[in-house]
């Protein structure tokens, strides 16, 4: 966990040594051109790899009754059959995380009144879900407002996702409830690691450091709005000469503009070769994406290799004369086969 | 490649979705200056002018409190120790005349849309 801090730190630092010392056009041009390659190249790499690799069992996991005699009610939503029951499932998973709302935890009680002695008692623990539900809508809708960034004009559907993420009008500039949402919701993520010494047992670098470097890129973009403020229509002017290949001196940024930016280059590097590239994964998982209707329709293993048929009227021409003469039923017999 | 068509469709909403900066810039039009009008017979703002085009809303929202909430009227530029009148409309508003061309040009390109318009008035340019 520790090392996966100090990790981030790292990056930090050597991002804002990097901008003071004139390096600019290292980490604010180079860098994010590289990272949205890395990214896109990555993530088109991981999908086509993924739907490389084949299934070979009907594996769908399930989560209630599957299709059955007319009379026995499906759970269509968690048992689907058909693909567009996949579909509404997949849809269910994707926008409200429905499969982590049936989180449970488990907890030895040590003088229960039932068992008279300790018991086992599950939970439905509605905590993951509802942080992780809040953590990504958050970032969802961060990631939309920062079109503000590429965009002349400013398309109106940005100007509306504003306006409702700043509807309390607290302060100025507006708070915007998603910023402290994202870092609420990241530090119980990571305090869950922390304190749970199951997870904590089970948690490796691999979970802290993405926890840490989206930390570190939600705390330096509060930083940048809202304390160490920089000059916005400046970076607006420098991001608007990336997109257009253009790109123009960063002269009067802030240095902790260029951290910021360093670690959203880092996390896109990052992302395609990490757990986080379950945003599309979620899509190629067979336990996900696969209708549960083994009964119904055969499942044919991609891998299994081409099969050597021996059909018996092959079976017949093979062996016929043998087979007449030991007197057995022929479909056609020598004198006919021969014609 | 199973289910190919699913999965090119897939990849290219991604590609379109992530590489969006790159080609809505070519739909749209660049931005490569603020393009503001500068109040004229004027040479200094109220603090410097980095300070300003970066904090003038948290100044602004200091302004507020201390006039509002400490009955303060008063401010004192850490750039020359002038004195200034507290206001909004008074202060701001009378070096920067030209709303239009000035706080809302800027604005409207980082999409900011100040709300403080639905009580405090904008000088209207003697056109009224
Ligand atoms: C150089 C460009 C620029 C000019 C000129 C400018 N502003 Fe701003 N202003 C901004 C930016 C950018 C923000 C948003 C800051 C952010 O998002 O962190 C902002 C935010 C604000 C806010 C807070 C809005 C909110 O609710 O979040 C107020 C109030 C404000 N400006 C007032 C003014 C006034 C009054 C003037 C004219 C005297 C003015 N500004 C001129 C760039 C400018
Ligand atoms: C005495 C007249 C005067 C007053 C009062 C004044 N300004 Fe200015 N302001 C200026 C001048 C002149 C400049 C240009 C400074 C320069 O170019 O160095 C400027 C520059 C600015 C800029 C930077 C624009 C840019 O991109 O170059 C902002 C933002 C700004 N003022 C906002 C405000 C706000 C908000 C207030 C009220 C709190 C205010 N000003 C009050 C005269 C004034
Ligand atoms: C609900 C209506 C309302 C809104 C919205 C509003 N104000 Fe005010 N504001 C007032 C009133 C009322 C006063 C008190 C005027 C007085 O006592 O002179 C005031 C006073 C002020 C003052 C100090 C005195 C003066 O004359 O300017 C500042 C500065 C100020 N407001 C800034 C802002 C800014 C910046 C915004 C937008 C972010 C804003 N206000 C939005 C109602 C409003």
């Amino acid at each position: 966990m520790f090392a996966s801090l100090v990790l981030v730190l790292l990056i930090a630092a050597i991002a804002w040594i990097g901008a003071s010392v004139g390096l600019a056009p290292l980490f604010g041009v180079v860098l994010p051109y590289a990272a949205v390659l890395v990214f896109i190249g990555g993530m088109i790499w991981r999908m086509t790899y993924w739907a490389k690799s084949p299934v070979p069992f009907c594996i769908p996991t399930t989560g209630g009754q599957e299709q059955s005699l007319d009379f026995i009610k499906q759970a269509k939503i968690d048992c689907p059959s058909t693909t567009w029951g996949v579909v509404k499932r997949m849809f269910t998973e994707v926008f409200l995380f429905r499969s982590l709302f049936r989180n449970t935890s488990a907890e030895i009680v040590e003088n229960d009144p039932v068992n008279k002695g300790p018991r086992l008692i599950y939970y439905s623990s509605l905590w993951l879900w509802a942080f992780a539900l809040i953590f990504h809508y958050s970032v969802l809708v961060i990631f939309i407002r920062h079109f503000r960034f590429f965009m002349e004009p400013v398309p109106a559907p940005i100007t509306w996702v504003e306006t409702i993420d700043g509807i309390m009008q607290v302060g100025s500039p507006r708070f915007y409830w998603t910023g402290g949402l994202a870092l609420v919701a990241l530090l119980f993520l990571l305090a869950r690691r922390v304190w749970n010494y199951r997870l904590r047992y089970i948690s490796l670098a691999n979970d802290y450091f993405p926890l840490w470097l989206l930390l570190g890129i939600v705390c330096s973009g509060l930083c940048l709005r809202y304390f160490d403020k920089t000059e916005i229509s400046q970076v607006k002017i420098y991001l608007m000469g990336l997109t257009h290949f253009a790109p123009v001196s960063a002269a009067g940024i802030n240095g902790l503009f260029f951290i910021h930016l360093t670690l959203v280059c880092v996390l896109l590097m990052y992302f395609p070769f990490s757990k986080l590239a379950h945003m599309p994964g979620v899509f190629f998982s067979p336990t996900r994406n696969m209708a549960n209707n083994s009964r119904r329709i055969r499942h044919i293993n991609p891998w299994n290799p081409p099969k050597q048929y021996f059909t018996y009227p092959e079976y017949e021409d093979a062996y016929r004369d043998a087979m007449a003469e030991a007197g057995l039923p022929l479909e056609k017999q020598p004198e006919k086969a021969a014609e | 490649m199973y289910n190919a068509k699913a999965v090119i469709i897939g990849i290219v909403i991604f590609v379109a979705i992530f590489s969006s900066p790159f080609w809505t810039g070519w739909i749209g039009q660049d931005y490569t200056k603020t393009g503001v009008v500068l109040p004229a017979g004027e040479k200094e703002c109220i603090e410097d002018t980095e300070f300003m085009r970066a904090q003038h809303m948290r100044l602004l929202d200091e302004w507020r409190d201390q006039a509002l909430r400490e009955e303060n009227r008063v401010y004192e530029s850490a750039l020359n120790g002038k004195k200034w009148v507290i206001s909004l409309q008074n202060t701001c508003l009378k070096c920067h005349s030209n709303y239009s061309e000035f706080c809302e040009k800027c604005h409207v390109a980082n999409s900011v849309y100040p709300y403080c318009w639905t009580c405090h008035i904008i000088p209207t340019e003697g056109k009224r």
